[in-house]
């Protein structure tokens, strides 16, 4: 009886939130399968691709079937890359349409117990408010630094933890305790660009190192560059995992903090983060005294590679530093890719470093399994993604495999450590490595 | 629904991992690229080999279960949409490239191959399999062969029968033959192979084909001529065949589609024209100079009001493309799109265009054509709205009365997409009620108890015509 509830209430929920309009935008040409990862890995099974997963949101939407396991698992297992987006020329909207569809069902059904603990630390606590998660790496920096690290892993105290949990461990970096200022200005000579920074969370805490970088080469660039003091989460995490209210919450905070100054642009580091950003105004689209200024605040959303280029850093002489020789080579962040379509604009710039030699990654363009917190929740798929990914990056012969995106960092680290290549291979985000190898005239 | 001990049975054959028939299982093999068409399966299973094969076949005999074969579901007339319930038949566990044979220039592949894939294969080792669909880029070898598709290369190079020169297929009683062989010549008694190529999964099951290359053309040269009006457009094809010159490709867009896909690719199409034609020519460099430059002239003539040439592969590509995603981007416009490839001899392309125009006009309906000028082969698609029934009723007579023009002027229903079950009352007016005969006592005789695809191809009565000939 509960059940059925269940199912009648989903299937009233997505008549009410998932469009028909944008379902019915999809002729099932099948031209986004290929470039779907899910059905790639799952040796072509329907379920797990785009144009499955539309038509099992349109049949749960016509009451043709009833909502149930099988196709919550089909809707859950999708990463939400949106490779499909691109890959299709009938335009179908399939990112909106699954965040649709997974906060009705978010809404409607009770969690999995592992799924609920996951969620329990990420969404509602470390990534909502940006001092439980300072508190939080407060903990891993203590935790790295008192040794307690070392013995874990000797005595395999970590054994006790699924094994991407210990793989996770080994690779985190070591935490950076200074940090950019909030509500500061850092001030260039040349001021002729000003700047909002949004520092995100993940890449504010276990990533510091990258802000400051951010923060010192767009000072090198001209820009002036503000931290707005009352930013949060971007929210795509929560967005992205069916808890659009929560996500909406964050989007009104920073709004309000990022339109405070006028600026020219509002930059990111993290492609994630950066396309939920450029789309506040899709997220707020039913709070219409909000729309105006999220237009505002999703027009001046720019990634820090479009950004740099823009400012000239190409037409610079970028070289490699102390006469270094090395290959380059680069996965994308799909939402950077996906969404904001950027996609020239830091191979532009890696293939201007002299002494830099670019190989493309021949799958840059599919996800890597990192996918928010995917790669916790359906490790075995992500996995099986990571492991063939870093079939091709070995086949790069790379010394260097740079991102832009915290996620994405984390999952390459995790895959080179996997492959048994940190010896020979280290991955980095792009900015970081502008940082610490290359000469910027 | 299948009973639990038959589902077993399956699972036994097969392993309990290649037999699915969840909720989500179903529905994701419930449909292809047809709008209007959705049925559930009873199961889907996943064989390994042609040996299960052959065993789900003889167990759908024994318990008379309708079998449908599906590669990647692109098909576009309902082909593989399993309207009669049972099993839909997956390759993906059969998608191998199974020899290359360079002394013989042969390949042999698993149903499953993806045709895009064989092209790169094929094409590194210096060689080439001209058949290119559309969807190459998804679809399947075996779906390719059972529908015997066709493509932008059609005209120079033929079609998918063209190239098949061997095939393994699963007959409706469970047993493998092998027709063919790696032969140019081969006339020993009826050729089974050509019969088994288009026949749409309705009297067998491919599980291995043997396909013929060519060497890879060492040349090419693409060009894009734009025109202020249709007519000229056609105009200009027939001329540059009447000029003995066979294109590679010869491809047509009307403003409707030029209009959609330039929002999508946005490679500078030109938003205003009334058509465009991409020409395309391979070979040796002589022959491709000397042909493009009399195909230029030809354009100039008939009055192209601006012609262009790509200037590198990835221009060419680009054109290419654009011309591909040509059906998914017009889906942009409306809800529904209804494809149709009436095809007419290649002299007729002007005064098909025409009846187009007319008709759509007649009908008070949006129909935007693009397609294979050169071979005659066009896809005239109405956008559309499944919803609104008055709509669909009109989009329905005007593409029957397309069919039967395209029929009175020595042309067919179906270029290249399959007869399905969209088309299958239509069969007749192309084949004629003794064709029609001859094909379902062909039909009778293979698969007596119709368990292969049943509902396709033949349907159970023909539709009345529009209106009436004389002739």
């Amino acid at each position: 009886m509960a059940e059925a509830q269940l199912h009648v209430r989903i299937q009233e929920g997505f008549q009410q939130e998932v469009e028909e309009e944008k379902l019915l935008d999809c002729m099932r040409c099948g031209f986004c399968l290929p470039a779907c990862p899910t059905y790639l890995h799952s040796n072509f099974d329907e379920t797990q691709s785009p144009r499955g997963r539309i038509a099992l949101m349109k049949a749960v939407r016509d009451g043709m079937l009833p909502f149930d396991d099988s196709i919550e698992e089909s809707l859950d297992l999708c990463l939400g890359c949106r490779a499909c987006e691109p890959a299709c020329p009938a335009g179908v909207e399939y990112g909106s349409l699954l965040e649709s569809a997974r906060n009705v069902i978010q809404r409607e059904k009770k969690h999995s117990v592992k799924e609920k603990a996951a969620r329990y630390g990420a969404f509602k606590h470390l990534f909502r408010n940006q001092r439980t998660m300072e508190r939080a790496t407060g903990f891993i920096r203590f935790y790295q630094k008192s040794g307690i690290q070392a013995l874990t892993r000797k005595t395999g105290i970590l054994s006790l933890f699924p094994s991407i949990m210990k793989d996770m461990e080994a690779i985190l970096p070591i935490l950076d305790k200074s940090r950019i200022k909030k509500g500061h200005t850092y001030e260039s000579t040349k001021r002729t660009t000003k700047i909002a920074f949004f520092t995100g969370c993940m890449m504010d805490t276990i990533f510091s190192q990258t802000n400051q970088s951010t923060v010192k080469l767009l000072q090198q660039l001209g820009c002036d560059v503000w931290v707005p003091e009352n930013q949060v989460c971007c929210g795509a995490l929560q967005g992205h995992s069916g808890e659009l209210d929560l996500a909406r919450e964050n989007a009104i905070r920073n709004i309000e903090a990022f339109l405070a100054q006028d600026v020219d642009y509002i930059v990111n580091n993290a492609g994630g983060c950066g396309a939920f950003l450029s789309e506040y105004d899709h997220l707020l689209k039913d709070h219409p005294e909000l729309l105006e200024k999220a237009k505002a605040f999703s027009e001046k959303t720019i990634d820090i590679s479009t950004l740099i280029e823009k400012l000239g850093v190409t037409g610079r002489s970028l070289k490699l530093k102390d006469g270094r020789q090395a290959i380059l080579t680069y996965q994308d962040s799909c939402h950077l890719r996906n969404v904001n379509r950027v996609v020239d604009e830091p191979r532009a710039i890696m293939q201007s470093i002299d002494g830099a030699t670019y190989v493309e990654l021949p799958t840059a363009d599919q996800c890597c399994g990192s996918a928010g917190i995917y790669n916790l929740i359906h490790t075995e798929m992500s996995m099986r993604i990571l492991d063939s990914k870093m079939d091709d990056v070995k086949a790069t012969e790379a010394q260097f495999l740079l991102t832009s995106n915290p996620g994405c960092l984390l999952q390459m680290k995790l895959g080179i450590e996997k492959a048994g290549l940190s010896d020979q291979m280290e991955a980095m985000h792009l900015v970081d490595f502008l940082a610490e190898y290359v000469d910027v005239e | 629904m299948l009973s639990p001990s038959i589902i077993q049975e399956f699972e036994q054959l097969c392993g309990k991992e290649n037999v699915q028939h969840s909720n989500a299982s179903k529905l994701a093999n419930s449909y292809d690229a047809t709008a209007n068409f959705q049925a559930l399966p009873d199961l889907v299973v996943s064989p390994r080999n042609t040996e299960e094969v052959s065993g789900i076949v003889k167990l759908c005999q024994k318990h008379e279960i309708p079998i449908v074969p599906r590669g990647s579901g692109t098909n576009l007339a309902a082909g593989t949409t399993p309207t009669k319930g049972g099993v839909v038949l997956l390759f993906r566990h059969m998608n191998q490239i199974l020899e290359l044979d360079e002394e013989n220039l042969t390949v042999t592949v698993q149903p499953g191959v993806i045709t895009d894939e064989l092209h790169a294969f094929v094409e590194e080792k210096g060689m080439f399999y001209p058949p290119d669909p559309s969807s190459g880029k998804i679809s399947t070898l075996g779906g390719n062969i059972s529908e015997n598709s066709g493509g932008l290369r059609g005209l120079k190079y033929g079609v998918t029968k063209d190239y098949v020169l061997a095939l393994e297929v699963v007959l409706p009683n469970g047993e493998i033959i092998r027709t063919g062989g790696k032969l140019a010549k081969d006339v020993a008694g009826y050729d089974l192979t050509s019969l088994m190529v288009g026949s749409e999964g309705t009297l067998g099951i491919v599980t291995a084909a043997t396909l013929k290359l060519v060497p890879k053309p060492t040349h090419n040269q693409t060009l894009l001529a734009v025109f202020d009006s249709l007519e000229k457009a056609a105009e200009t094809v027939s001329a540059i065949i009447a000029a003995k010159i066979i294109p590679a490709t010869l491809e047509f867009m009307d403003q409707g589609t030029i209009q959609v896909v330039e929002g999508y690719k946005q490679i500078g199409l030109p938003l205003d024209a009334e058509a465009i034609l991409l020409i395309e020519q391979d070979g040796p460099e002589e022959i491709v100079a000397s042909d493009m430059a009399t195909v230029l002239t030809i354009c100039e003539k008939y009055g192209a009001r601006e012609i262009s040439k790509a200037k590198n592969e990835q221009e060419a590509e680009d054109l290419r493309r654009a011309r591909k995603d040509a059906l998914s981007c017009l889906a942009q416009l409306t809800p529904t799109t209804m494809l149709e490839d009436a095809t007419v001899p290649r002299s007729e392309i002007a005064p098909m265009v025409r009846e187009i125009i007319r008709i759509a006009e007649k009908y008070d309906v949006r129909i935007h054509t693009f397609g294979h000028a050169g071979d005659g082969n066009l896809h005239p698609t109405a956008v559309t709205d499944a919803r609104d029934k008055d709509e669909m009723k009109r989009v329905e007579d005007a593409f029957a009365e397309i069919f039967e023009t395209a029929v009175n002027m020595g042309g067919t229903i179906t270029g290249e997409h399959g007869v399905g079950e969209m088309k299958s009352s239509y069969l007749e007016w192309k084949v004629g009620p003794s064709g029609l005969a001859v094909m379902q006592a062909i039909k009778q005789a293979i698969d007596p108890n119709n368990i292969m695809n049943p509902g396709k191809m033949f349907a159970k009565s023909t539709r009345k015509r529009v209106v009436v000939h004389d002739g």
